[in-house]
């Protein structure tokens, strides 16, 4: 049959609107064309103007129509009528569910402060959030960063004032050899596409270290199928080829690092370890003309060579400590690669790559540009290599440290902010490290009195630590306390458990935000749920009262006791504010919102609404007006516009004063409007030449402070020797007034090393009879916990597997789909297998929070998720085995106290039969969530006739 | 059964680069999203939060691991109609539903004379054809027919929706009849290749192999730092500290 084609209509209708915003459907924030049709969402696509995606959008934002239509999406406010755990709700009114939560947190604020612990999850506006927790009065609030990646950003920023992500960029354009340790694909999603895309179109090598080779890993040119944990004995075996080849960017080290400061050298003196000072306060080098003051542009320091002071005491460079500590036998390659598993010839010939790279195939921009002390530069000169790494280096107790030393082995290549190399994304570099403290000693804690300053910051020496008077936590999550010096981000996965056993002490309110406790982001989930049903003597939960936010019915909404529905991504403001985690790229400043482009159809209200309205109800200072009325009556976009951190500084950057203002000026009634007009964002170019060496760009550091970006004209000195860490050293060995408890002496001793240094994950020193690594990756197609709800993503991935080596299967065997069980020191999981070649053979893995509960996120119970799907963390601990002593430290990084997930040690044996997944949890109640629909035919009505 | 129109001159297909696709399913998710409110409307999905969620995808990506000298590798593998020049799954329609366009070679499917009897998606050697159980007819890759040509939109997103979100630049569309196009330019330089070339059915759409991994430095390389060192005296830490002393004072 030969048929008449027919016509076709090739220019359908599209949408009759398109409204710019920015995406949520994982942490990474690109803008967002959001096509409606009769007021429904008929199509998402990348924003081409948008500086994050440059128009792109990767498989999650590619799917948000069915998260924005979800059927778990809470409905209104609820009340808790069943026990907790039951799912149990009545819905309420919002003036009941704000008087209710007034009435608790008034009570707390005017008794007792800290008895709220206010913890926000994923949150995206900490500067809000924070600012609130501030005004309440409370020490306890942070975000989830002490779960996710604050050793990332801690050992960044005490080391050179950046670190990677939102911090900073490999130079994609220029770049010529790149390295990516262990990331978690959503740190950043779009940008690490395009930029893997860019490399590897251009032919630049690419190598990849990760115990696991899939997604960005499975295209890299070289895969380096690193042990969990041992990153840094490989990273150290580079730094100890460079050293002992000699190919290190000496120019560069005396330029921009504390390379040649002198460090007094007194073993048991009070003084030993810290750096030489003048009487200005300023380290001292040696030069030829004796000691100079480290900041004299003029001074040509030595850096070999000790030397004395004039008042007797012995001093050594930085430089020669650094050399002695990479240069011994502990780093040389055939010393590390058992450990690490990585041969020593090929670490040898990484080494000698990434030393060519910089040395041999250096990158010369012929743009003039002046340096911190005034001097002028004819050229840009780029060491074209360049790194990223994220949760793989983050998720273990040694991963400050590693961190640490994979940015030494940048800087030593002479390639931080350089054409080529690691680029900062104002508004970083910070000051090394960050003159920003933490605030919250319990001293300080009065009722109905805000907080002195915010919770969290960088502490320069015991002298900064939160305790209370007896030296003990001041903080619920024992947070900036002995236990974590140095947690930036705090410890949000040691609230429930802590406020549970009381210790340091109980609360009476916990509120979170977007956080799923009850489950994948809790470690030991049994442990967290008994944590929160435990019931005191009188039979009354010893956490009297949870209040809980969150857009979905998660497994933490069963949990809770007055539930604030949150709407989508869609329906909501936000705020992506320099202030807090920006977006900026290292070419733009960028900052962007959210606006509803949807109105919701459900009785729900944005968090931050509810939170600004609260702290009106509340009387706050900084929410409410003289006579006590509320200061936003606009809600969140009368404050995003209105609030002023500082005189001229607000939220938002872009559209200051009169409108023609960036970073600093009047707030500007319009400025939503223009940033609505521009596609929900703001980017404000840096000029070619501030483009590069801007921790010691003149220019750059002038105009950063300028638009307040930057406190201090200072350049950013690399502490290649970090000084804050030798002072907690220094308390350890009894120096000071602020003394440890004996028990955490040694472990300060041990861990608080000025240079840094590798030692095993704790987990596996602790424990025996688990010969096995175990992770967790990030499927590209799911974000945590949120995707399964998703109709379309869950019928990419609704039911994990656990990976293991093909050598691994044939010892124990099994074949693809068998049941094990796999068991920790904590616990043990049933789950099914698949076996492949791409991963480290002492290692197995599964994709992230693909596992449900059964009665949450509106599926059925019979769903993959629950029936097979399973999670790892009932396998991880929050506390480590007891040591010396009986104390149990938290299964955390002892200098941030970042959660260790990834130094999980397990077993593995063959299950008898089939089945299900195990353990499994009894179905929560679900809310009164009407039941999920059979079928979809999502589009239906936006078709138009073919022809 | 139906015909096939003569070849025709352009022929529109997408050209896949499996060096730099890392298996992201951005263009799996595009391509519902457009398509099940575009000329496909809708893309049905069966039991979509119980135990069986199925739906119909006119992109699916899979992925799998292969063997090679350098050791392995995952290859995350974007699977779609292919428009082939002689499609079977064209000429076995007892309807004439089935048809390859004779302007620019797109094969598509007129849903309102599709009966579902399911012949075309068992003639397809690629799977490329899925049968809509709750629409009862077959939908299929149309090219994003509805975009590409639509003066609704920007000049500059009239191409596949799965080729406007690719995050890492693996997917491009464009003229494969026309040598001088940069898809078959691309083709050209890299050796693309057909999906199942003994089957004989020509594929339009072309696949990028993946490229040979950037060469390691040869051992003479990695060697020359450590040769030097070796010449001089004393221990490594005082060859490094002599090193920079001189470096310093030239």
């Amino acid at each position: 049959m030969v048929a008449a084609e027919p016509a076709l209509n090739t220019s359908p209708v599209v949408s009759d609107e398109i409204r710019k915003t920015t995406c949520y459907m994982c942490a990474c924030r690109c803008g967002i064309d959001v096509h409606l049709r009769d007021g429904k969402v008929r199509y998402i696509e990348g924003n081409r103007d948008h500086p994050v995606n440059k128009g792109v959008l990767c498989g999650k934002g590619s799917a948000g129509i069915m998260q924005h239509y979800s059927p778990a999406r809470l409905r209104a406010p609820m009340k808790r009528v069943g026990p907790r755990g039951s799912g149990e709700f009545e819905e309420i009114s919002w003036d009941e569910a704000l008087g209710l939560a007034t009435d608790w947190l008034s009570a707390v604020r005017k008794t007792d402060p800290k008895k709220l612990a206010f913890f926000t999850g994923r949150d995206q506006s900490q500067s809000l959030t924070g600012l609130w927790a501030m005004q309440f009065g409370t020490p306890n609030f942070a975000a989830h960063g002490g779960f996710c990646s604050v050793n990332m950003a801690a050992g960044g920023l005490y080391t050179f004032g950046g670190a990677f992500w939102e911090f900073g960029d490999p130079d994609w354009d220029k770049t010529k050899y790149f390295m990516l340790f262990g990331v978690a694909e959503d740190h950043a999603s779009n940008p690490i596409k395009i930029g893997i895309g860019k490399l590897k179109s251009r032919g630049v090598k690419v190598v990849s270290v990760n115990p696991v080779r899939t997604g960005y890993n499975a295209v890299a040119d070289e895969w380096v199928g690193v042990k969990p944990g041992t990153d840094g004995l490989f990273v150290g075996a580079l730094i100890h080829e460079l050293f002992r080849t000699r190919q290190i960017d000496l120019d560069y080290l005396l330029r921009y690092t504390n390379t040649a400061w002198h460090v007094i050298d007194a073993p048991g003196d009070a003084d030993h370890g810290l750096f030489a000072r003048g009487e200005d306060g300023e380290a001292m080098v040696w030069t030829e003309a004796g000691w100079a003051s480290a900041m004299d542009p003029e001074a040509k320091a030595i850096p070999t060579g000790g030397r004395t002071l004039p008042d007797g005491r012995a001093t050594r460079p930085v430089f020669e400590l650094l050399a002695e500590r990479f240069l011994g036998d502990d780093y040389a390659p055939e010393a590390v690669a058992a450990e690490c598993g990585v041969a020593a010839e090929d670490i040898r010939r990484v080494a000698a790559e990434l030393a060519h790279v910089a040395f041999q195939q250096e990158i010369v921009i012929d743009q003039p540009w002046t340096d911190w002390a005034g001097r002028r530069q004819d050229k840009m000169i780029g060491r074209p290599v360049s790194m990223h790494a994220m949760r793989g280096i983050s998720a273990h107790s040694n991963g400050f440290q590693t961190c640490r030393m994979i940015h030494v082995l940048q800087i030593l290549l002479g390639s931080i902010d350089c054409p080529g190399g690691f680029r900062y994304k104002p508004p970083y570099p910070k000051q090394t490290p960050p003159n920003l403290l933490p605030h919250g000693s319990l001293g300080n804690i009065k009722p109905e009195m805000p907080l002195g300053g915010p919770h969290l910051g960088f502490p320069h020496g015991p002298e900064h630590l939160l305790l209370a008077e007896d030296g003990g936590p001041s903080r619920l999550d024992k947070g900036f306390s002995w236990d974590a010096p140095m947690s930036a981000h705090g410890l949000m996965h040691m609230v429930i458990n802590n406020a549970a056993a009381r210790d340091p002490y109980g609360v009476d309110v916990l509120f979170m935000y977007m956080a799923n406790m009850a489950w994948n982001s809790s470690m030991n989930v049994p442990g967290t749920i008994d944590a929160l049903t435990a019931k005191d003597e009188n039979g009354e939960y010893v956490i009297p009262k949870i209040i809980y936010s969150d857009a979905y019915y998660s497994e933490t909404v069963p949990y809770a006791d007055l539930i604030l529905p949150d709407t989508t991504y869609l329906e909501r403001y936000d705020c992506i504010s320099l202030l807090d985690r920006p977006i900026s790229e290292p070419d733009h400043v960028a900052d962007a919102i959210r606006h509803p482009v949807v109105k919701p159809d459900r009785d729900v209200r944005g968090f931050q609404e509810v939170m600004i309205d609260l702290g009106a109800r509340l009387g706050f200072a900084a929410f409410t007006n003289a006579d006590g009325s509320p200061k936003f009556p606009g809600g969140y976009a009368d404050y995003i516009v209105n609030h002023e951190r500082k005189p001229g500084v607000g939220p938002l950057s872009g559209w200051r004063g009169d409108g023609e203002d960036f970073g600093v000026g009047a707030p500007n009634p319009g400025q939503l409007e223009k940033y609505i007009e521009n596609g929900a964002f703001y980017a404000h170019e840096i000029a070619p030449e501030h483009a590069y060496f801007k921790h010691a760009n003149r220019g750059y550091l002038d105009w950063g402070i300028k638009h307040g970006l930057r406190a201090s004209p200072r350049p950013t000195i690399f502490q290649l020797y970090s000084e804050p860490l030798q002072k907690f050293r220094l308390a350890a060995e009894g120096h000071g007034e602020r003394q440890p408890p004996d028990r955490t002496r040694e472990r300060i001793k041990a861990f608080f090393d000025p240079i840094p240094f590798w030692y095993p994950p704790f987990e596996g020193e602790m424990t025996e009879g688990y010969p096995l690594h175990a992770i967790t990756q990030r499927p590209m197609h799911m974000y945590h916990s949120w995707g399964s709800q998703n109709a379309w993503l869950r019928q990419i991935t609704a039911a994990n597997r656990l990976y293991v080596h093909v050598s691994v299967g044939a010892r124990i065997g099994v074949e693809d789909d068998d049941w094990v069980w796999l068991s920790s020191h904590q616990g043990r999981v049933k789950c099914q297998v698949r076996l492949m070649e791409g991963v480290n053979p002492d290692t197995v893995w599964t994709w992230n929070a693909i596992g449900k509960r059964r009665g949450a996120w509106a599926l059925s119970d019979d769903a993959p998720e629950s029936r097979e799907g399973f999670l790892l963390n009932h396998l991880i601990s929050e506390l480590l085995p007891a040591g010396g002593g009986g104390y149990r430290y938290s299964n955390s990084d002892p200098i941030t106290g970042q959660a260790a997930w990834f130094d999980l040690r397990v077993a593995i044996e063959k299950a008898d039969g089939g089945g299900e997944t195990e353990p499994r949890f009894e179905a929560t109640g679900n809310g009164g969530l009407p039941s999920a629909p059979e079928k979809l035919a999502y589009g239906a009505e936006f078709k138009e006739p073919n022809t | 059964m139906t015909s096939l129109p003569p070849p025709a001159k352009k022929k529109l297909g997408l050209v896949i680069d499996l060096d730099i696709c890392v298996g992201c399913h951005a263009c799996a998710t595009s391509c519902k999203e457009w398509n099940t409110g575009g000329y496909s409307a809708p893309l049905s999905d069966h039991d979509p939060y119980g135990a069986d969620p199925s739906g119909a995808w006119l992109n699916r990506i899979h992925s799998y691991e292969i063997q090679d000298d350098s050791g392995g590798r995952t290859v995350h593998f974007p699977r779609s109609c292919l428009h082939c020049e002689t499609p079977d799954c064209v000429t076995v329609c007892p309807t004439g539903a089935s048809y390859k366009r004779a302007e620019d070679g797109i094969v598509l499917v007129n849903p309102d004379t599709c009966i579902g009897c399911k012949l075309c998606s068992w003639a397809c050697p690629y799977g490329a054809r899925e049968y809509d159980y709750d629409d009862g007819v077959m939908k299929k890759c149309t090219l994003c027919v509805d975009r590409i040509y639509n003066e609704n939109i920007p000049e500059e997103d009239r191409v596949p929706a799965c080729v406007r979100a690719c995050p890492t630049g693996a997917r491009a569309f464009g003229d494969l009849g026309d040598p001088d196009s940069a898809v078959s330019q691309s083709v050209a330089e890299r050796d693309g290749f057909n999906l199942l070339e003994e089957f004989g059915y020509q594929p339009v759409n072309k696949y990028l192999p993946p490229r040979q991994a950037a060469a390691p430095l040869a051992g003479s390389a990695v060697e020359s730092g450590a040769a030097a060192v070796k010449a001089s005296d004393g221990s490594a830490i005082e060859q490094l500290f002599a090193w920079a002393d001189r470096a310093l004072s030239r």
